[in-house]
Protein backbone atom coordinates (compact mmCIF):
# COMPACT_ATOMS: atom_id res chain seq x y z
CA UNK A 1 0.00 0.00 0.00
CA UNK A 2 2.62 2.51 1.04
CA UNK A 3 4.79 1.27 -1.81
CA UNK A 4 2.27 2.14 -4.52
CA UNK A 5 1.42 5.56 -3.06
CA UNK A 6 5.15 6.28 -2.87
CA UNK A 7 5.46 5.35 -6.54
CA UNK A 8 2.48 7.50 -7.47
CA UNK A 9 3.99 10.49 -5.65
CA UNK A 10 7.25 9.97 -7.45
CA UNK A 11 5.57 9.92 -10.86
CA UNK A 12 3.43 12.91 -10.02
CA UNK A 13 6.57 14.79 -8.98
CA UNK A 14 8.24 13.91 -12.26
CA UNK A 15 5.19 14.90 -14.32
CA UNK A 16 4.95 18.30 -12.61
CA UNK A 17 8.67 18.88 -13.04
CA UNK A 18 8.42 18.16 -16.78
CA UNK A 19 5.34 20.41 -17.16
CA UNK A 20 6.86 23.36 -15.32
CA UNK A 21 10.10 22.86 -17.23
CA UNK A 22 8.18 22.97 -20.52
CA UNK A 23 6.45 26.18 -19.41
CA UNK A 24 9.76 27.82 -18.60
CA UNK A 25 11.29 26.58 -21.84
CA UNK A 26 8.39 27.93 -23.90
CA UNK A 27 8.64 31.36 -22.25
CA UNK A 28 12.35 31.57 -23.00
CA UNK A 29 11.84 30.23 -26.53
CA UNK A 30 9.23 32.90 -27.35
CA UNK A 31 11.61 35.62 -26.21
CA UNK A 32 14.41 34.01 -28.23
CA UNK A 33 12.29 33.79 -31.38
CA UNK A 34 11.15 37.42 -31.13
CA UNK A 35 14.67 38.67 -30.48
CA UNK A 36 16.14 36.49 -33.22
CA UNK A 37 13.48 37.38 -35.80
CA UNK A 38 13.82 41.11 -35.24
CA UNK A 39 17.60 40.85 -35.09
CA UNK A 40 17.80 38.97 -38.39
CA UNK A 41 15.36 41.30 -40.16
CA UNK A 42 16.41 44.54 -38.59
CA UNK A 43 20.15 44.54 -38.13
CA UNK A 44 21.08 44.58 -41.81
CA UNK A 45 19.17 47.83 -42.38
CA UNK A 46 20.73 49.67 -39.48
CA UNK A 47 23.46 51.96 -40.72
CA UNK A 48 24.69 55.48 -40.25
CA UNK A 49 22.14 56.87 -42.70
CA UNK A 50 19.31 55.24 -40.78
CA UNK A 51 20.46 56.90 -37.56
CA UNK A 52 21.42 60.32 -38.92
CA UNK A 53 19.09 61.09 -41.84
CA UNK A 54 15.51 62.20 -41.95
CA UNK A 55 12.85 60.21 -43.77
CA UNK A 56 12.71 60.52 -47.56
CA UNK A 57 9.48 60.76 -49.60
CA UNK A 58 8.00 57.63 -51.12
CA UNK A 59 9.99 56.36 -54.08
CA UNK A 60 13.26 57.92 -53.05
CA UNK A 61 15.76 55.41 -51.76
CA UNK A 62 17.55 55.81 -48.42
CA UNK A 63 16.53 58.09 -45.63
CA UNK A 64 16.47 57.28 -41.98
CA UNK A 65 14.74 57.86 -38.71
CA UNK A 66 16.78 60.62 -37.12
CA UNK A 67 13.68 62.71 -36.46
CA UNK A 68 11.79 59.82 -34.91
CA UNK A 69 14.73 58.81 -32.70
CA UNK A 70 15.04 62.38 -31.42
CA UNK A 71 11.25 62.58 -31.12
CA UNK A 72 11.12 59.44 -28.99
CA UNK A 73 13.89 60.76 -26.73
CA UNK A 74 12.05 64.09 -26.34
CA UNK A 75 8.78 62.33 -25.46
CA UNK A 76 10.50 60.02 -22.96
CA UNK A 77 12.29 63.01 -21.41
CA UNK A 78 9.10 65.05 -21.25
CA UNK A 79 7.14 62.20 -19.66
CA UNK A 80 9.95 61.57 -17.14
CA UNK A 81 10.21 65.22 -16.12
CA UNK A 82 6.46 65.26 -15.47
CA UNK A 83 6.05 61.80 -13.94
CA UNK A 84 9.15 61.27 -11.75
CA UNK A 85 8.42 64.08 -9.25
CA UNK A 86 4.73 63.20 -9.05
CA UNK A 87 5.34 59.45 -8.77
CA UNK A 88 8.14 59.81 -6.21
CA UNK A 89 6.11 62.19 -4.05
CA UNK A 90 3.13 59.84 -4.22
CA UNK A 91 5.37 56.92 -3.22
CA UNK A 92 6.76 58.88 -0.26
CA UNK A 93 3.23 59.86 0.76
CA UNK A 94 2.10 56.23 0.64
CA UNK A 95 5.02 54.83 2.62
CA UNK A 96 5.64 57.53 5.20
CA UNK A 97 2.76 59.96 5.59
CA UNK A 98 -0.62 58.50 4.71
CA UNK A 99 -2.80 56.91 7.37
CA UNK A 100 -3.42 53.21 6.65
CA UNK A 101 -6.95 53.92 5.38
CA UNK A 102 -5.94 56.70 3.01
CA UNK A 103 -2.89 54.71 1.88
CA UNK A 104 -5.08 51.74 0.97
CA UNK A 105 -7.36 54.00 -1.08
CA UNK A 106 -4.51 55.74 -2.91
CA UNK A 107 -2.74 52.41 -3.50
CA UNK A 108 -5.93 50.95 -4.96
CA UNK A 109 -6.33 53.99 -7.22
CA UNK A 110 -2.72 53.72 -8.37
CA UNK A 111 -3.14 50.04 -9.18
CA UNK A 112 -6.30 50.78 -11.19
CA UNK A 113 -4.48 53.56 -13.05
CA UNK A 114 -1.62 51.17 -13.82
CA UNK A 115 -4.15 48.78 -15.30
CA UNK A 116 -5.90 51.32 -17.56
CA UNK A 117 -5.22 50.34 -21.20
CA UNK A 118 -2.80 52.78 -22.79
CA UNK A 119 -5.19 53.52 -25.64
CA UNK A 120 -7.71 54.82 -23.10
CA UNK A 121 -5.04 57.13 -21.68
CA UNK A 122 -4.45 58.30 -25.26
CA UNK A 123 -8.12 59.08 -25.83
CA UNK A 124 -8.24 60.90 -22.49
CA UNK A 125 -5.26 63.09 -23.46
CA UNK A 126 -6.89 63.69 -26.84
CA UNK A 127 -10.12 64.84 -25.22
CA UNK A 128 -8.64 67.14 -22.58
CA UNK A 129 -5.53 68.43 -24.39
CA UNK A 130 -5.52 67.91 -28.14
CA UNK A 131 -9.07 69.11 -28.80
CA UNK A 132 -8.94 72.26 -26.67
CA UNK A 133 -5.52 73.11 -28.15
CA UNK A 134 -6.78 72.37 -31.69
CA UNK A 135 -3.53 70.55 -32.46
CA UNK A 136 -1.77 67.28 -31.96
CA UNK A 137 1.30 68.03 -29.88
CA UNK A 138 4.45 66.71 -28.23
CA UNK A 139 3.29 68.01 -24.88
CA UNK A 140 0.01 66.08 -24.96
CA UNK A 141 1.93 62.90 -25.85
CA UNK A 142 4.41 63.55 -23.02
CA UNK A 143 1.54 63.96 -20.57
CA UNK A 144 -0.18 60.78 -21.82
CA UNK A 145 3.04 58.78 -21.39
CA UNK A 146 3.63 60.47 -18.00
CA UNK A 147 0.20 59.31 -16.82
CA UNK A 148 1.24 55.74 -17.64
CA UNK A 149 4.54 56.17 -15.74
CA UNK A 150 3.18 57.71 -12.53
CA UNK A 151 1.55 54.63 -10.92
CA UNK A 152 4.56 52.42 -11.78
CA UNK A 153 6.99 54.86 -10.17
CA UNK A 154 4.72 55.50 -7.18
CA UNK A 155 4.25 51.82 -6.36
CA UNK A 156 7.88 50.76 -6.81
CA UNK A 157 9.05 53.80 -4.83
CA UNK A 158 6.60 52.94 -2.05
CA UNK A 159 7.75 49.31 -1.95
CA UNK A 160 11.44 50.29 -1.77
CA UNK A 161 10.80 52.95 0.88
CA UNK A 162 8.94 50.40 2.99
CA UNK A 163 11.98 48.12 2.86
CA UNK A 164 13.98 50.71 4.81
CA UNK A 165 13.62 49.53 8.43
CA UNK A 166 11.45 51.61 10.76
CA UNK A 167 14.37 51.77 13.19
CA UNK A 168 16.07 54.14 10.70
CA UNK A 169 13.07 56.47 10.79
CA UNK A 170 13.03 56.41 14.59
CA UNK A 171 16.80 56.96 14.77
CA UNK A 172 16.49 60.01 12.54
CA UNK A 173 13.51 61.44 14.43
CA UNK A 174 15.31 60.87 17.75
CA UNK A 175 18.08 63.20 16.54
CA UNK A 176 15.54 66.00 16.35
CA UNK A 177 15.21 65.81 12.57
CA UNK A 178 11.81 66.71 11.11
CA UNK A 179 9.91 63.98 9.28
CA UNK A 180 10.40 65.50 5.85
CA UNK A 181 14.13 65.93 6.25
CA UNK A 182 14.41 62.43 7.71
CA UNK A 183 12.63 61.07 4.64
CA UNK A 184 14.68 63.05 2.14
CA UNK A 185 18.01 62.76 3.96
CA UNK A 186 17.92 59.22 5.35
CA UNK A 187 15.02 57.13 4.01
CA UNK A 188 15.09 58.03 0.30
CA UNK A 189 18.89 57.50 0.04
CA UNK A 190 18.37 54.11 1.68
CA UNK A 191 15.84 53.19 -0.99
CA UNK A 192 17.46 54.90 -3.97
CA UNK A 193 18.43 51.76 -5.90
CA UNK A 194 14.84 50.50 -5.78
CA UNK A 195 13.50 53.91 -6.78
CA UNK A 196 15.89 54.16 -9.74
CA UNK A 197 14.91 50.65 -10.79
CA UNK A 198 11.23 51.63 -10.77
CA UNK A 199 11.89 54.74 -12.86
CA UNK A 200 13.88 52.74 -15.43
CA UNK A 201 11.17 50.10 -15.64
CA UNK A 202 8.54 52.77 -16.25
CA UNK A 203 10.72 54.29 -19.00
CA UNK A 204 11.08 50.85 -20.60
CA UNK A 205 7.32 50.48 -20.41
CA UNK A 206 6.51 53.75 -22.23
CA UNK A 207 9.36 53.64 -24.76
CA UNK A 208 7.39 51.26 -26.95
CA UNK A 209 3.89 52.61 -26.33
CA UNK A 210 2.15 53.33 -29.62
CA UNK A 211 -1.56 53.60 -28.97
CA UNK A 212 -1.52 56.81 -26.87
CA UNK A 213 0.77 58.47 -29.42
CA UNK A 214 -1.74 57.93 -32.23
CA UNK A 215 -4.11 60.37 -30.52
CA UNK A 216 -1.53 62.86 -29.28
CA UNK A 217 1.84 62.99 -31.06
CA UNK A 218 0.30 61.97 -34.39
CA UNK A 219 3.70 61.77 -36.10
CA UNK A 220 5.45 64.28 -38.27
CA UNK A 221 7.48 64.36 -41.45
CA UNK A 222 9.62 67.13 -40.02
CA UNK A 223 12.03 67.36 -37.13
CA UNK A 224 11.18 68.81 -33.73
CA UNK A 225 9.11 71.95 -34.24
CA UNK A 226 8.12 72.82 -30.73
CA UNK A 227 6.22 71.21 -27.88
CA UNK A 228 2.83 72.32 -29.19
CA UNK A 229 3.35 70.79 -32.64
CA UNK A 230 2.98 67.15 -33.74
CA UNK A 231 6.09 65.05 -33.33
CA UNK A 232 7.38 61.75 -34.73
CA UNK A 233 8.34 58.78 -32.58
CA UNK A 234 9.86 55.36 -33.23
CA UNK A 235 6.80 53.24 -32.39
CA UNK A 236 4.56 55.47 -34.57
CA UNK A 237 6.94 55.20 -37.49
CA UNK A 238 7.13 51.42 -37.10
CA UNK A 239 3.33 51.35 -37.22
CA UNK A 240 3.17 53.51 -40.36
CA UNK A 241 6.08 51.92 -42.22
CA UNK A 242 5.21 48.31 -41.40
CA UNK A 243 1.71 48.81 -42.88
CA UNK A 244 3.04 50.53 -45.98
CA UNK A 245 3.28 48.65 -49.32
CA UNK A 246 6.91 49.74 -49.92
CA UNK A 247 9.70 47.22 -49.26
CA UNK A 248 12.13 50.01 -48.34
CA UNK A 249 9.82 51.33 -45.62
CA UNK A 250 9.13 47.84 -44.33
CA UNK A 251 12.88 47.27 -43.98
CA UNK A 252 13.18 50.51 -42.06
CA UNK A 253 10.33 49.42 -39.79
CA UNK A 254 12.30 46.27 -38.96
CA UNK A 255 15.40 48.35 -38.25
CA UNK A 256 13.39 50.70 -36.02
CA UNK A 257 11.87 47.74 -34.17
CA UNK A 258 15.36 46.42 -33.58
CA UNK A 259 16.51 49.81 -32.28
CA UNK A 260 13.53 50.05 -29.94
CA UNK A 261 14.19 46.56 -28.66
CA UNK A 262 17.82 47.47 -28.09
CA UNK A 263 16.73 50.50 -26.06
CA UNK A 264 14.38 48.50 -23.82
CA UNK A 265 16.93 45.68 -23.47
CA UNK A 266 19.61 48.24 -22.56
CA UNK A 267 17.35 49.71 -19.89
CA UNK A 268 16.63 46.24 -18.47
CA UNK A 269 20.36 45.51 -18.26
CA UNK A 270 21.01 48.83 -16.50
CA UNK A 271 18.14 48.04 -14.09
CA UNK A 272 19.68 44.66 -13.28
CA UNK A 273 23.05 46.28 -12.73
CA UNK A 274 21.62 49.00 -10.49
CA UNK A 275 19.47 46.65 -8.41
CA UNK A 276 22.31 44.12 -8.22
CA UNK A 277 24.51 46.70 -6.52
CA UNK A 278 22.10 46.81 -3.62
CA UNK A 279 23.25 43.37 -2.52
CA UNK A 280 26.94 43.97 -3.26
CA UNK B 1 20.56 82.37 21.77
CA UNK B 2 23.60 80.17 22.21
CA UNK B 3 24.25 77.92 19.24
CA UNK B 4 25.40 74.34 19.47
CA UNK B 5 28.92 75.50 18.72
CA UNK B 6 28.97 78.11 21.45
CA UNK B 7 27.66 75.49 23.80
CA UNK B 8 30.25 72.86 22.95
CA UNK B 9 33.11 75.36 22.68
CA UNK B 10 32.32 76.56 26.15
CA UNK B 11 34.16 73.63 27.61
CA UNK B 12 37.18 72.63 29.61
CA UNK B 13 39.54 70.02 28.30
CA UNK B 14 39.76 66.67 29.93
CA UNK B 15 43.06 64.85 30.32
CA UNK B 16 42.78 62.05 27.74
CA UNK B 17 44.48 60.63 24.67
CA UNK B 18 42.25 62.52 22.25
CA UNK B 19 41.63 65.48 24.52
CA UNK B 20 37.94 64.96 25.02
CA UNK B 21 36.47 68.28 25.98
CA UNK B 22 33.39 67.97 28.13
CA UNK B 23 30.78 70.61 28.59
CA UNK B 24 30.72 72.17 32.03
CA UNK B 25 28.25 74.99 31.56
CA UNK B 26 25.07 75.41 33.47
CA UNK B 27 22.73 73.05 31.62
CA UNK B 28 20.74 71.52 34.38
CA UNK B 29 19.06 68.75 32.44
CA UNK B 30 16.57 67.98 35.16
CA UNK B 31 13.50 65.96 34.24
CA UNK B 32 10.47 65.87 36.49
CA UNK B 33 7.87 63.27 35.49
CA UNK B 34 4.37 63.92 36.82
CA UNK B 35 1.50 61.41 36.63
CA UNK B 36 2.71 60.05 33.30
CA UNK B 37 0.48 57.47 31.58
CA UNK B 38 0.99 56.10 28.10
CA UNK B 39 -1.27 54.15 25.74
CA UNK B 40 -0.99 52.17 22.53
CA UNK B 41 -4.41 52.73 21.05
CA UNK B 42 -6.75 51.69 23.86
CA UNK B 43 -4.14 49.63 25.73
CA UNK B 44 -2.65 51.27 28.78
CA UNK B 45 1.10 50.53 28.81
CA UNK B 46 2.42 52.86 31.52
CA UNK B 47 0.26 53.93 34.45
CA UNK B 48 0.61 57.09 36.48
CA UNK B 49 4.37 57.32 37.02
CA UNK B 50 5.88 60.26 38.90
CA UNK B 51 9.57 60.67 39.62
CA UNK B 52 12.38 63.28 39.40
CA UNK B 53 15.47 62.46 37.41
CA UNK B 54 18.68 63.95 38.76
CA UNK B 55 20.97 66.13 36.74
CA UNK B 56 24.38 64.70 35.70
CA UNK B 57 23.66 61.30 37.12
CA UNK B 58 22.74 57.94 35.67
CA UNK B 59 19.22 56.77 36.34
CA UNK B 60 18.46 53.13 35.56
CA UNK B 61 14.95 51.94 34.74
CA UNK B 62 14.74 48.25 35.67
CA UNK B 63 12.02 45.64 35.65
CA UNK B 64 10.90 42.43 33.94
CA UNK B 65 10.09 42.19 30.21
CA UNK B 66 6.89 43.91 29.16
CA UNK B 67 6.67 46.15 32.22
CA UNK B 68 6.72 49.33 30.12
CA UNK B 69 10.37 50.36 30.60
CA UNK B 70 10.90 51.17 26.94
CA UNK B 71 7.53 52.86 26.58
CA UNK B 72 8.29 54.98 29.64
CA UNK B 73 11.69 56.15 28.37
CA UNK B 74 10.22 56.90 24.93
CA UNK B 75 7.78 59.26 26.63
CA UNK B 76 10.69 61.32 27.95
CA UNK B 77 11.63 62.75 24.54
CA UNK B 78 8.24 62.46 22.85
CA UNK B 79 9.21 59.42 20.78
CA UNK B 80 6.23 57.44 22.07
CA UNK B 81 3.82 59.47 19.94
CA UNK B 82 5.76 58.34 16.82
CA UNK B 83 4.55 54.77 17.41
CA UNK B 84 1.23 53.83 15.85
CA UNK B 85 -1.54 54.81 18.27
CA UNK B 86 0.91 56.21 20.82
CA UNK B 87 -0.73 58.60 23.30
CA UNK B 88 0.42 60.18 26.55
CA UNK B 89 -1.15 61.96 29.50
CA UNK B 90 0.51 63.71 32.43
CA UNK B 91 3.54 65.94 32.12
CA UNK B 92 7.32 65.81 31.84
CA UNK B 93 9.07 68.99 32.97
CA UNK B 94 12.44 69.71 31.37
CA UNK B 95 14.13 72.41 33.47
CA UNK B 96 10.67 73.42 34.66
CA UNK B 97 8.86 73.52 31.32
CA UNK B 98 6.40 70.81 30.25
CA UNK B 99 7.63 69.11 27.07
CA UNK B 100 4.02 68.12 26.34
CA UNK B 101 2.79 71.73 26.48
CA UNK B 102 0.79 72.79 23.43
CA UNK B 103 3.37 75.29 22.15
CA UNK B 104 6.36 72.92 22.37
CA UNK B 105 7.79 71.44 19.16
CA UNK B 106 8.68 67.76 19.69
CA UNK B 107 11.53 68.18 17.18
CA UNK B 108 13.25 70.67 19.48
CA UNK B 109 12.67 68.41 22.49
CA UNK B 110 14.39 65.53 20.68
CA UNK B 111 17.37 67.76 19.93
CA UNK B 112 17.68 68.52 23.64
CA UNK B 113 16.98 64.94 24.77
CA UNK B 114 18.84 62.43 22.61
CA UNK B 115 18.12 58.73 22.36
CA UNK B 116 20.08 55.56 21.58
CA UNK B 117 18.20 52.37 20.76
CA UNK B 118 18.52 48.70 21.60
CA UNK B 119 19.78 47.67 18.18
CA UNK B 120 22.59 49.83 16.74
CA UNK B 121 21.06 51.99 13.98
CA UNK B 122 23.84 53.55 11.92
CA UNK B 123 22.44 55.01 8.68
CA UNK B 124 23.69 52.37 6.20
CA UNK B 125 24.03 54.71 3.23
CA UNK B 126 26.28 57.09 5.15
CA UNK B 127 29.96 57.04 6.06
CA UNK B 128 31.10 57.14 9.67
CA UNK B 129 31.70 60.87 9.33
CA UNK B 130 28.30 61.50 7.73
CA UNK B 131 26.55 59.44 10.38
CA UNK B 132 27.90 61.66 13.14
CA UNK B 133 27.28 64.80 11.07
CA UNK B 134 23.73 63.72 10.12
CA UNK B 135 22.05 65.38 13.09
CA UNK B 136 23.63 68.74 12.35
CA UNK B 137 23.28 68.54 8.57
CA UNK B 138 19.60 67.59 8.71
CA UNK B 139 18.52 69.96 11.46
CA UNK B 140 19.91 73.17 10.01
CA UNK B 141 20.11 74.67 6.56
CA UNK B 142 23.87 74.72 6.21
CA UNK B 143 26.89 74.06 8.41
CA UNK B 144 30.48 75.02 7.66
CA UNK B 145 32.67 72.01 6.85
CA UNK B 146 35.24 73.03 9.48
CA UNK B 147 32.51 73.23 12.13
CA UNK B 148 31.25 69.81 11.09
CA UNK B 149 34.75 68.32 11.31
CA UNK B 150 35.19 69.82 14.76
CA UNK B 151 31.89 68.45 16.03
CA UNK B 152 32.44 65.01 14.48
CA UNK B 153 35.90 64.64 16.04
CA UNK B 154 34.70 65.85 19.42
CA UNK B 155 31.64 63.60 19.42
CA UNK B 156 33.65 60.54 18.40
CA UNK B 157 36.17 61.32 21.15
CA UNK B 158 33.40 61.67 23.69
CA UNK B 159 32.00 58.33 22.56
CA UNK B 160 35.49 56.74 22.92
CA UNK B 161 35.49 55.75 19.28
CA UNK B 162 37.84 58.30 17.72
CA UNK B 163 41.03 56.25 17.99
CA UNK B 164 39.40 53.25 16.33
CA UNK B 165 37.87 55.11 13.37
CA UNK B 166 39.96 58.25 12.79
CA UNK B 167 41.71 56.67 9.78
CA UNK B 168 38.51 55.36 8.15
CA UNK B 169 35.94 58.11 8.56
CA UNK B 170 34.85 57.58 4.94
CA UNK B 171 33.96 53.92 5.41
CA UNK B 172 30.32 52.94 5.81
CA UNK B 173 28.99 53.05 9.35
CA UNK B 174 27.67 49.54 8.79
CA UNK B 175 31.24 48.22 8.40
CA UNK B 176 31.91 48.60 12.14
CA UNK B 177 31.41 45.90 14.76
CA UNK B 178 28.21 45.90 16.83
CA UNK B 179 29.84 47.58 19.83
CA UNK B 180 31.48 50.19 17.61
CA UNK B 181 28.17 50.81 15.84
CA UNK B 182 26.49 51.45 19.16
CA UNK B 183 29.22 53.92 20.18
CA UNK B 184 28.81 55.53 16.73
CA UNK B 185 25.12 55.99 17.53
CA UNK B 186 26.06 57.54 20.87
CA UNK B 187 28.47 59.89 19.07
CA UNK B 188 25.72 60.75 16.60
CA UNK B 189 23.37 61.60 19.47
CA UNK B 190 26.08 63.69 21.19
CA UNK B 191 26.78 65.68 18.02
CA UNK B 192 23.52 67.62 18.25
CA UNK B 193 24.56 68.70 21.79
CA UNK B 194 21.71 67.31 23.86
CA UNK B 195 21.39 67.92 27.59
CA UNK B 196 19.97 64.51 28.37
CA UNK B 197 20.71 61.14 26.80
CA UNK B 198 18.22 58.28 26.91
CA UNK B 199 19.57 54.77 26.33
CA UNK B 200 17.06 52.00 25.64
CA UNK B 201 18.82 48.71 26.49
CA UNK B 202 21.94 49.86 24.63
CA UNK B 203 23.97 46.74 25.45
CA UNK B 204 21.44 43.96 24.94
CA UNK B 205 22.80 43.18 21.45
CA UNK B 206 26.47 43.39 22.52
CA UNK B 207 29.06 41.00 23.92
CA UNK B 208 30.49 41.51 27.44
CA UNK B 209 33.63 43.35 26.27
CA UNK B 210 31.64 45.82 24.18
CA UNK B 211 29.16 46.17 27.05
CA UNK B 212 31.96 47.11 29.43
CA UNK B 213 33.16 49.81 27.03
CA UNK B 214 29.68 51.33 26.80
CA UNK B 215 29.38 51.28 30.59
CA UNK B 216 32.73 53.07 31.02
CA UNK B 217 31.56 55.54 28.43
CA UNK B 218 28.32 56.18 30.31
CA UNK B 219 30.22 56.90 33.51
CA UNK B 220 32.44 59.47 31.80
CA UNK B 221 29.48 61.07 30.01
CA UNK B 222 27.58 61.38 33.28
CA UNK B 223 30.02 64.12 34.28
CA UNK B 224 28.41 66.39 31.72
CA UNK B 225 25.07 64.84 30.80
CA UNK B 226 21.98 63.54 32.49
CA UNK B 227 21.61 59.89 31.49
CA UNK B 228 18.62 57.60 31.70
CA UNK B 229 19.16 53.95 30.81
CA UNK B 230 16.67 51.14 30.44
CA UNK B 231 18.16 47.76 31.23
CA UNK B 232 16.95 44.28 32.05
CA UNK B 233 20.41 43.47 33.37
CA UNK B 234 20.45 43.85 37.16
CA UNK B 235 24.25 43.74 37.39
CA UNK B 236 24.52 46.50 34.83
CA UNK B 237 22.08 48.70 36.72
CA UNK B 238 24.01 48.06 39.95
CA UNK B 239 27.37 48.78 38.27
CA UNK B 240 26.61 52.01 36.44
CA UNK B 241 23.63 53.79 37.89
CA UNK B 242 23.31 56.34 40.69
CA UNK B 243 19.55 56.11 40.90
CA UNK B 244 17.24 53.23 40.03
CA UNK B 245 13.52 52.97 39.33
CA UNK B 246 11.84 49.57 39.52
CA UNK B 247 8.81 49.07 37.27
CA UNK B 248 6.36 46.19 37.36
CA UNK B 249 3.16 45.25 35.55
CA UNK B 250 0.01 45.65 37.61
CA UNK B 251 -3.00 43.33 37.27
CA UNK B 252 -4.11 45.22 34.10
CA UNK B 253 -0.69 44.54 32.53
CA UNK B 254 0.19 48.26 32.65
CA UNK B 255 3.63 49.34 33.89
CA UNK B 256 3.71 51.07 37.26
CA UNK B 257 6.48 52.41 39.45
CA UNK B 258 7.13 50.20 42.46
CA UNK B 259 10.16 51.84 43.96
CA UNK B 260 12.55 54.66 43.13
CA UNK B 261 15.68 55.62 45.03
CA UNK B 262 19.46 55.54 45.22
CA UNK B 263 20.81 52.45 43.45
CA UNK B 264 22.75 51.44 46.57
CA UNK B 265 19.58 51.57 48.62
CA UNK B 266 17.41 49.76 46.03
CA UNK B 267 19.88 46.89 45.75
CA UNK B 268 21.03 46.63 49.38
CA UNK B 269 17.93 47.56 51.22
CA UNK B 270 14.77 47.57 49.07
CA UNK B 271 11.71 48.96 50.80
CA UNK B 272 9.22 47.02 48.74
CA UNK B 273 8.90 43.24 48.96
CA UNK B 274 8.38 42.96 45.17
CA UNK B 275 11.63 44.85 44.48
CA UNK B 276 13.47 42.52 46.80
CA UNK B 277 11.96 39.45 45.12
CA UNK B 278 12.95 40.70 41.70
CA UNK B 279 16.47 41.74 42.63
CA UNK B 280 17.21 38.52 44.41
CA UNK B 281 16.08 36.65 41.31
CA UNK B 282 12.87 35.13 42.60
CA UNK B 283 11.07 36.12 39.36
CA UNK B 284 11.60 38.05 36.13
Amino acid sequence: MSGTSHLRRKWFNRLMLVLSGCGAGLAIMILGVILGYILVHGISYINLDFLTHAAKPVGEAGGGMRNEIIGSLILIGLASVLAIPVGLMAGIFLSDFASPKIAATVRFAADILAGVPSIVVGIFAYAILVRPMHSYSAVSAGIALGIIMVPIIARTAEESLRLVPNSMREAALALGITRWRAVLGVIVPGAITGIVTGVMLSVARIAGETAPLLFTALGSNFGFQGLTKPIGALPLQIYHYALSPYADWQHQAWAAAFLLLLLVLGISIVVRWVSGRRHA
Amino acid sequence: MATVFDRVRNTTKQDSSCEVPIRMEANKGILVVQNLSAWYGKTLAVKDISLSIQSRAITAIIGPSGCGKSTFIRCLNRMHEVSHGGRVSGSVLLDGKDIYARDVDPVIIRQRIGMVFQKPTPFPTMSIFDNVAAGLRLTRLWTRRSDLEEVVERSLCQAALWDEVKDKLNLSGASLSGGQQQRLCIARALAVAPEIILLDEPCSALDPAATLKIEDLMRSLAQAYTIVIVTHNMQQAARVSDMAAFLLMDQDRAGMLVEYGKTSQIFANPRDKRTEDYITGRFG
